[in-house]
């Protein structure tokens, strides 16, 4: 069941994501790329999930690898993302 | 009310914070703050992960740090010209990281399936069947290894080409179709094989061998693609990171995983059918066709000659000019003349002339690349023209100053049907009265296309350094 529901968010989570991207100016394309990319570091989430005291060896050491990649994509990828918008932003005000 | 109900309650918000931080990122006003609302479901996100019971805190505590500093400082030394690179970096990184988990899930179960009977001194490692792997989850751990191994290799080649450490043009061999459908075919088998029987005795050595193919499409994937279309591969690279990340996510059960990387990949999919569409393209001829890689046909070398002058007698042209649009490519990032080029732009405005920066919408090797840098030099908005907005005009221009662009310029697009860019949507630079392209050297751009609007009669060459270009046109300028 638990497995059905999953889907079922799978499902309309893809339905989501294409209704988001309708307009975007392309001088954003860059921005959103990057940010969405920082999103999909969550897989950061299961990396931490996968580093138990119960699991041995390699698996430990597999999810701290992950943890670090994956660390790197989301906090790297904000801030990216933020300076880019940044300059953007200084022109507004003016 | 039990952890586990507030973990989950927590990831629902989190999701909806990503699902408002997309939204708003694709608004100008609104982008800033949705980057911020989605870094804040990401935060809250990772806090409740950390309140599970049973975490090795010091490694994961020791895992996030180095991972945060290691994002820190490569986000705050990156210049803003080498942005394309660090976001395809930092994609590979959350591809590797997908394949990573899936992989840990499978070690760990494997681990719980094997029990340690003491037989005096030694210890047994018996593998028993109590506990056992669906062939759905087995399967969706193999989606989770073979697209995070494709999107990891995949960006590093990408980064590679974009850095300028491997050659920007597409790389092909023959067979090379051949031999990437045999990789995909690899990795399928293996993993029908694995997803039916994944506790097999075999059932390991054919998850590294799915591992070690995914990884090699990856390569053998973006290798025939040309440096132009990076833009592209880059924006589905990172819909496939989200897709391992929710691949990943079925794996361990997650629901925080499905949601928020099945939204990056649905968003990226189509951010990256819009890029298509900008140049007048399928996804499909991007991903298969080679582009650049065959040789030029009919189009014939040079039939003009390239007239070179110097940026001094430009300047005289420049001087006497009332209408002029500045058309900035890749090389203007590469030589960090943004700074130059606004200074230029406004000593022309000052000597009552009109300027517009014409902006094409794959321009650089990002698409708003150059919109990024032209705002990092306080560019004013109002001299932004989008391609459409110029092109209508472009006979009344009197200069078009072309700044390390190449293909989107290429006259070639519009008018031979052999090149391999031929429909894609141009500024019409060659038809304004005067001409000229600050270019490096006399190579062929980023694409190895010939470019005949070199060698046009209206168009003057000026060689060298963008950068140095422009400061010695502002100097003379500033002089007279």
């Amino acid at each position: 069941m638990e497995l059905i529901l999953l889907l079922f968010i799978f499902v309309l989570a893809a339905f989501l994501g294409f209704e988001l991207i309708a307009k975007v100016p392309s001088q954003l394309h860059t921005p959103l790329m990057s940010g969405s990319n920082a999103i999909s570091g969550i897989t950061v989430v299961g990396a931490i999930l996968a580093v138990h005291t119960s699991s041995s060896g390699l698996s430990v050491w597999l999810g701290f690898a992950a943890i670090v990649l994956a660390t790197v994509n989301v906090v790297g990828g904000y801030m990216v993302t933020d300076r880019m918008l940044g300059m953007f932003k200084k022109k507004g005000k003016k | 009310m039990n952890a586990e109900i507030i973990v989950n309650l927590s990831y629902i918000v989190a999701a909806i914070l990503f699902v408002f931080g997309i939204k708003m990122l694709g608004k100008a006003d609104t982008a800033k703050r949705g980057n911020l609302l989605s870094s804040v479901g990401m935060l809250l996100a990772v806090v409740v992960t950390l309140l599970s019971k049973g975490l090795d805190y010091p490694l994961v505590i020791g895992g996030l740090a180095l991972g945060s500093a290691i994002g820190f400082v490569a986000a705050k030394r990156v210049q803003m010209t080498g942005m394309p690179e660090l976001v395809a970096l930092f994609n590979g990184f959350g591809g590797l990281a997908s394949l990573l988990v899936g992989w840990a899930e499978y070690q760990r179960v494997v681990d719980l399936a094997a029990v340690k009977i003491p037989v005096g001194e030694l210890v047994l490692k018996v593998k028993t069947h109590l506990v056992t792997i669906d062939p759905f989850t087995a399967a969706v751990t193999v989606l989770a290894i073979l697209i995070g191994g494709i999107t990891f290799t995949g960006s590093m080649y990408a980064w590679g080409k974009l850095s300028g450490k491997l050659g920007g043009r597409a790389l092909t061999f023959t067979g090379q179709k051949a031999f990437n459908a045999l990789l995909a075919l690899g990795i399928i088998a293996a993993g029908v094989i694995f997803s039916i029987a994944p506790t097999a005795e075999i059932a390991y050595p054919l998850l590294i061998v799915v591992i070690v193919l995914s990884l090699l499409l990856g390569i053998f994937a973006v290798m025939p693609i040309g440096g132009g279309d990076m833009p592209v591969v880059i924006s589905l690279l990172n819909a496939c990171s989200g897709l391992a990340a929710c691949a990943a996510g079925f794996v361990i059960n997650n629901n925080v995983l499905v949601v928020a990387g099945c939204l990056v990949g649905a968003s990226g999919l189509i951010l990256t059918v819009i890029m298509c569409k900008a140049m007048n393209r399928t996804l499909v001829n991007v991903l298969f066709s080679g582009f650049g890689a065959t040789a030029q046909a009919s189009s014939g070398e040079s039939t003009g000659e390239l007239k070179p002058i110097s940026p001094e007698d430009a300047y005289y042209i420049l001087e006497a000019a009332k209408n002029v649009i500045i058309i900035p490519g890749y090389g203007m990032a590469v030589a960090q003349a943004q700074h130059a080029v606004k200074e230029l732009g406004e000593l022309l405005e000052a000597n009552d002339c009109e300027v517009r920066f014409a902006i094409h919408p794959v321009a650089g090797r990002m698409p708003g690349h150059m919109n990024v840098l032209l705002a990092e030099a306080d560019v004013p908005y109002e001299q932004l023209a989008e391609m459409d907005d110029v092109n209508p005009t472009i006979e009344m221009v009197d200069v078009a100053i072309v700044i390390g662009a190449n293909d989107v310029v290429n006259p070639a697009a519009a008018n031979d049907e052999s090149s391999p860019i031929y429909g894609m949507p141009i500024i019409q630079a060659h038809k304004a009265k005067t001409t000229f392209c600050l270019k490096r050297g006399k190579g062929t751009g980023f694409s190895g296309l010939e470019n005949q609007l070199f060698t046009s009669p209206n168009t003057r060459m000026i060689y060298g350094d963008a950068k140095a270009t422009v400061t010695r046109m502002v100097t003379q300028f500033k002089e007279s």
